[in-house]
């Protein structure tokens, strides 16, 4: 039952998407671009997102102690703010910045295999792979495994 | 390209992206973040378990574009930098800065935001502040 529930989910994620207008790299680039042609869209879709997620997890972490098909919420319960959260970040927003795309739309896009798209996500694949072997630079422990949201 | 404001659309499809990260944690117990879901695929410590979650959750999010095939009988609308460069540089600095910094625009942006952790506010403030300054540079500085 739950591996029904992950794919709808996922399917259902990416039909947001679509509808939202997010699988566009365009559209993403022009809200990045206030100072050109500027499209505020994704500020909606962030809202919308943040609308149901915000009191749909209050609600459900209120209502029970564990998921219906699994034992336990996985929350990340870390709080600190370390330097590979904020390297990380910033890495990730220049090319989010460079490319208009993040892993749920390059993903999304995939099967409609335009060649930016198809360049993109083996290159994403790989940083992927790369930071997944690159230590922390606050700690001697280098897996990452799990600590990922 | 120039691209058209859709308020309506945007929130809505919005909404929808919220309520599949809802329906995951109340069936899977797991975030939707797309970054860390992908990357368990990759990863040889992950078990079973967790990569068959991740799996179908990408396998759903791949089947998308084609049921909308279907259903509206065309692709969605879709522009990207032409440059091959560009595309490849874009997406190793996505994939390595959304598992190094722990998330991306779904798990920072939406879940960890919306579990008001005080990570993913800085880290969504972070990679949106350089995501305006890159586009800044490419499009105005540069002119690319």
């Amino acid at each position: 039952m739950k591996q029904i529930f992950a794919l709808l989910s996922g399917l259902i994620f990416g039909l947001g998407l679509i509808i939202s207008g997010m699988a566009n790299p365009a559209k993403v680039l022009n809200f990045l671009d206030v100072f050109g042609a500027w499209d505020p869209s994704l500020a909606f879709v962030m809202g919308g997102a943040i609308a149901v997620t915000a009191p749909g997890f209050a609600l459900l972490f209120r209502k029970r102690k564990t998921p219906y098909f699994d034992k336990t919420f996985r929350v990340p319960t870390r709080n600190d703010l370390e330097p590979n959260l904020l390297a990380g970040a910033a890495i990730f927003g220049i090319g989010w910045g460079l490319g208009g795309f993040c892993p749920g739309p390059a993903l999304t896009s995939v099967p409609m295999a335009a060649a930016g798209t198809l360049i993109f996500v083996p290159f994403m694949l790989a940083g992927m792979w790369a930071a997944r072997h690159t230590p922390d630079m606050t700690s001697t422990s280098s897996p990452r495994e799990g600590t990922a949201q | 390209m120039e691209t058209e404001f859709t308020p309506w659309l945007s929130l809505g499809g919005g909404m929808m992206i919220g309520a599949s990260a809802v329906l995951l944690m109340a069936t899977n117990g797991r975030i939707a973040g797309i970054s860390g879901l992908t990357s368990r695929l990759l990863s040889r410590g992950t078990d079973g378990e967790a990569r068959g979650v991740s799996a179908l959750f990408v396998l759903g999010l791949l089947l998308a574009a084609p049921i909308w095939l279907l259903v509206s009988g065309g692709w969605p609308q879709q522009w990207m930098p032409p440059s091959p460069v560009v595309m490849a540089v874009a997406g190793l600095l996505v994939g390595f800065g959304a598992i190094y910094g722990n998330g991306c625009t779904s798990g920072h942006g939406v879940c960890g935001i919306s579990r008001r952790s005080t990570r993913s506010v800085v880290a969504t403030l972070t990679f949106m502040a350089t995501a305006f300054a890159t586009v800044f540079v490419m499009r105005h500085l540069i002119g690319a």
